[in-house]
């Protein structure tokens, strides 16, 4: 793995002043969190208020720039920032900037087609543990292959679109066309090729928006693309090294994980751009009339390979629940921090008024099945009080299995936590995965133990219809 | 330049706008060279500014891409399942995992020499089944030998995990000798290896394990599982009966490594199968690949201790709500469970896993699928690069 600078490389090229504008005590102390990605360089303000630190500056940002450069799509709260990459496993550091999933819309669609598909792109959603899940972007493809056609579709989508969009054509007639109409949303430009780079990439330079450079299938003609691009003085590159689906699906993931391999460890600072990936392809085998069940199954195992092997941003066109939950919930794992400890604190906690007559419910202190369960009890708007075990970061099923999880332990959580203190009745709401140990638990704790759902989506009617106070 | 004058200039100014003004500025080249690069509008600005022309090269800057070839010290140990009559077993094939050199799936550094492999589950007692998985086993819930055939002969597993979960005191607490005789019953129904599953209850564990090792001595099955609380009387077994044996730890590599350590008291590397658990997509995943991910690099660097190849129980994507609860605004089911399964297969496949114990039919034929799309690095034909920014997807799909 490339060398990341440390605190003491980052240290000399800081003003030294100790002014505490960036919110810390002093310059090694942001030194410090810069080494550690949790704070940016332009928080140091005096660097790019002074013109006597102009020096240090220039070096600093070749210092601490990531092996992977981040692009920015579109403008304001909505932008999508991809690449940033600093490592290429994520147990080395964790990675930044999330996959971006980019939508298709078709730019033969009239002006209510068009602003239909936007709305439901951007109203797509899933509340995931507590957070929101949504798509990033929109990807205007130039099906028309008019240049008009293209531009007016652009024009349409920038005017009421909140999301970043791509404009995608392989002729650089429909790029310069579209590129004119909405520059100033700063679109992502796909794409300039072997045959039309020379062309696109005025239109880049010209309204210095990224580009996207695609020579499928062959890393020398890549390398060969990207070094013109940045001859030419594009700035703002995103590599596509092609997408195939099926029996090229091993090419496909070898060319990008090769791309972010020389980027990451060999630091092959040419190369240092976002990668994109197109499961949106395996469309082009789809038929009219066919089930596309089969397709939108192909496009989830691109979108997954890539999401997983080094995709920055992604185009697709499947907008089921069915076809993105797996996709979204992929990406939200593999981005997880992986400092995030398995454990969270055990303990005894109160959810809305809960007081002595409220629900008492236990489960285990793995993090994953802590955050399910308090958002199934805060979605469900009920007074309740939920004691988490320590199991040594075991979820429910395999603490039981592994005897992490045992009636005696439970029985020692509820004195710790002084349950009985602050709780009237004496019943104990146990995990429905844990049904084995409830009658031990019984005798251990002498609470009577009510066999909760074996679920936690299962609490909020479990609560809501006061179930555990049935006999 | 006669040919530049052509009837597309006349909408210039909608394509391009202001386009000809930025460039012609300070720089002198040859007009000849220009033609390649740059386009006919360009040229006739190029002719009236005289001698000034762009800036940018006039042909491709050639470069070369060097393969990021890493080094690795060590070899994942090969570990093979199943014995043939040959062998001493009566398996018509058997498979071998592990052997890796490289990370995984890495083609440019190396193929894998051992493709992972699929077990199908069998349960010897009827259990509660998202479905989404019932729907295409009903027929056989009761009967485990009837069950094995369908998941070979009709949904092409390469091994079967026989799960005795009725052993377990809390459900049917089916002796260890009358759990051996379902055993005896399903190496007789199929031919492909076997992989036999404990309940996961301290008591029973190591006697039914120990017991099923003992009759199916010569046929070189995994038994599941050595954990760091049951192993003494599994390992025993296993050497005494020849068999292979999965460690089994909780998402704890040092504990893995621990685990592994006392497990080579009775038994060779060839032996030894791992296991740092698999949670499921969206409810752990990341744990489950980030563990696999460093025992493989850990091994291939030279950590002896974690040198073997690995297993998922893949099956417990179906933990999660979104594969099998009822949610019509989620999609249908019978997607949604399958596709769980597979995308949670997909990521640890990509992590290094190397056996994988499944359950739904559509999911068991995707990581067949994955294993034969990913394990060469072919020559892609160009026009399998589809242009997909023009190609026409039927609206409302």
């Amino acid at each position: 793995m490339a060398k990341l600078p440390g605190p003491l490389d980052i240290y000399p090229l800081l003003p030294g002043t100790n002014c505490e504008e960036c919110g810390e005590k002093n310059c090694m102390a942001f030194a410090t969190k810069m080494a550690e990605h949790t704070v940016k360089i332009t928080d140091c303000t005096p660097l790019y208020a002074e013109a006597k630190y102009a020096k240090k500056l220039a070096k600093l940002d070749v210092l601490v720039r990531p092996p992977v450069r981040e692009v920015v799509i579109g403008t304001g709260d909505n932008a999508a920032a991809i690449g940033g990459k600093l490592v290429l496993y994520r147990h080395d550091l964790r990675y930044s900037n999330e996959t971006s999933f980019f939508v298709d819309i078709q730019d033969t669609l009239d002006n209510e087609g068009l602003s239909k598909r936007v709305k439901a792109i951007e109203d797509w959603t899933y509340v995931y543990i507590g957070q929101d899940l949504r798509l990033d972007g929109i990807a205007l493809r130039g099906v028309s292959k008019d240049p008009q056609t293209f531009a007016k579709a652009a024009k349409h989508i920038a005017g009421i679109a909140n999301f970043p969009i791509a404009l995608c054509s392989l002729d650089p007639k429909m790029l310069a066309t579209a590129a004119n109409a909405i520059a100033d949303k700063r679109p992502l430009l796909y794409a300039a090729t072997m045959d039309t780079w020379a062309e696109v990439s005025e239109i880049a330079t010209k309204h210095n928006l990224p580009l996207v450079a695609y020579a499928p299938g062959n890393l020398d003609d890549v390398a060969t693309l990207v070094n013109t691009l940045r001859a030419v003085g594009v700035e703002d590159i995103v590599i596509d090294p092609g997408t195939a689906s099926k029996a090229g699906l091993g090419t496909t993931v070898d060319n990008l994980t090769q791309l972010r391999r020389a980027s990451t460890v060999n630091e092959v600072e040419s190369l240092g751009y976002p990668i994109l990936g197109s499961p949106i392809s395996v469309w082009a085998d789809h038929k009219e009339g066919e089930a596309p069940e089969l397709t939108k199954w192909d496009e989830v195992l691109v979108a997954s390979a890539q999401i997983v092997r080094y995709s920055d941003i992604i185009i697709i066109h499947s907008l089921d629940m069915w076809t993105n939950l797996p996709t979204t919930f992929l990406r939200s794992n593999i981005y997880t921090d992986p400092v995030k400890p398995v454990a969270v604190e055990a303990g005894f906690f109160k959810y809305g008024n809960a007081g002595p007559d409220s629900p008492v419910m236990y489960t285990t202190n793995f993090t994953l099945t802590f955050f399910t369960v308090e958002s199934d009890i805060k979605q469900c708007n009920v007074d309740a009080w939920l004691l988490t075990v320590d199991t040594e970061g075991m979820s429910v099923q395999s603490a039981v299995a592994g005897r992490k999880l045992t009636a005696d332990k439970v029985a020692e959580t509820l004195v710790e936590y002084g349950v009985a203190e602050k709780i009237n009745h004496r019943i104990l709401i146990s995990p429905g995965m844990a049904a084995r140990i409830s009658g031990e638990t019984e005798e251990s704790s002498g609470w009577t133990v009510k066999v909760g759902p074996k679920d936690s989506s299962g609490i909020p009617k479990y609560l809501q219809q006061g179930m555990w106070k049935e006999e | 330049m006669t040919a530049d004058k052509d009837e597309k200039t006349t909408s210039l100014d909608d394509m391009f706008g202001d386009f000809a003004e930025l460039i012609l500025e300070n720089v002198t080249i040859e007009l000849d060279e220009l033609r390649l690069a740059i386009r006919p509008m360009v040229q006739q600005a190029a002719r009236s500014v005289g001698q000034s022309a762009l800036a940018v090269p006039k042909s491709l800057i050639t470069s070369k891409f060097e393969a990021p070839i890493g080094e690795y010290s060590s070899i994942i140990h090969e570990v093979t399942i199943g014995a043939t009559k040959g062998e001493g077993g009566t398996r018509s094939s058997t498979l071998t995992i592990g052997g890796h050199t490289t990370p995984a799936w890495d083609l440019f550094q190396s193929v894998p020499k051992n493709p992972p492999v699929v077990s199908a589950d069998v349960f010897d007692m009827k259990i509660s089944l998202a479905k989404a998985v019932k729907m295409h086993y009903k027929e056989v819930l009761e009967d485990p030998a009837e069950w094995a055939k369908l998941c070979v002969n009709k949904y092409g597993a390469d091994a079967i995990t026989l799960h005795l979960i009725s052993t377990d005191r809390l459900l049917k607490d089916t002796s260890p000798n009358d759990a051996a005789k379902v055993v005896e019953d399903v190496l007789q129904a199929v031919k492909v290896p076997i992989l036999i599953g404990s309940a996961g209850d301290p008591v029973k564990d190591g006697p039914v394990l120990a017991k099923a090792a003992e009759v199916c001595e010569g046929e070189n099955v995994l038994l599941c599982s050595a954990t760091v609380d049951v192993y003494e009387e599994i390992a025993e077994a296993a050497k005494k009966y020849d068999h292979v044996v999965l460690s089994w730890t909780s998402l704890d590599i040092n504990q893995q490594k621990e685990l592994n350590r006392r497990l080579v008291d009775w038994l060779r590397p060839e032996q030894i199968v791992i296991d740092p658990t698999t949670a499921a997509l969206g409810y752990g995943l990341e744990y489950a690949f980030t563990m696999m991910q460093r025992m493989r690099l850990g091994g291939l660097l030279g950590d002896n201790e974690l040198q073997y190849p690995i297993s998922s129980g893949t099956t417990n994507a179906w933990a999660a709500r979104e594969a099998w609860m009822k949610a019509p605004e989620l999609g249908p089911r019978e997607l949604r469970g399958p596709i769980w399964e597979s995308v949670t297969a997909l990521a640890l496949l990509l992590a290094g896993n190397d056996l994988f114990m499944m359950l739904h039919p559509a999911a068991i034929k995707t990581v067949h699928d994955l294993v034969n799309w990913l394990k060469e690095h072919r020559k892609v034909p160009e026009e399998d690069y589809h242009d997909w920014t023009s190609i026409s997807i039927p609206e409302g799909v």
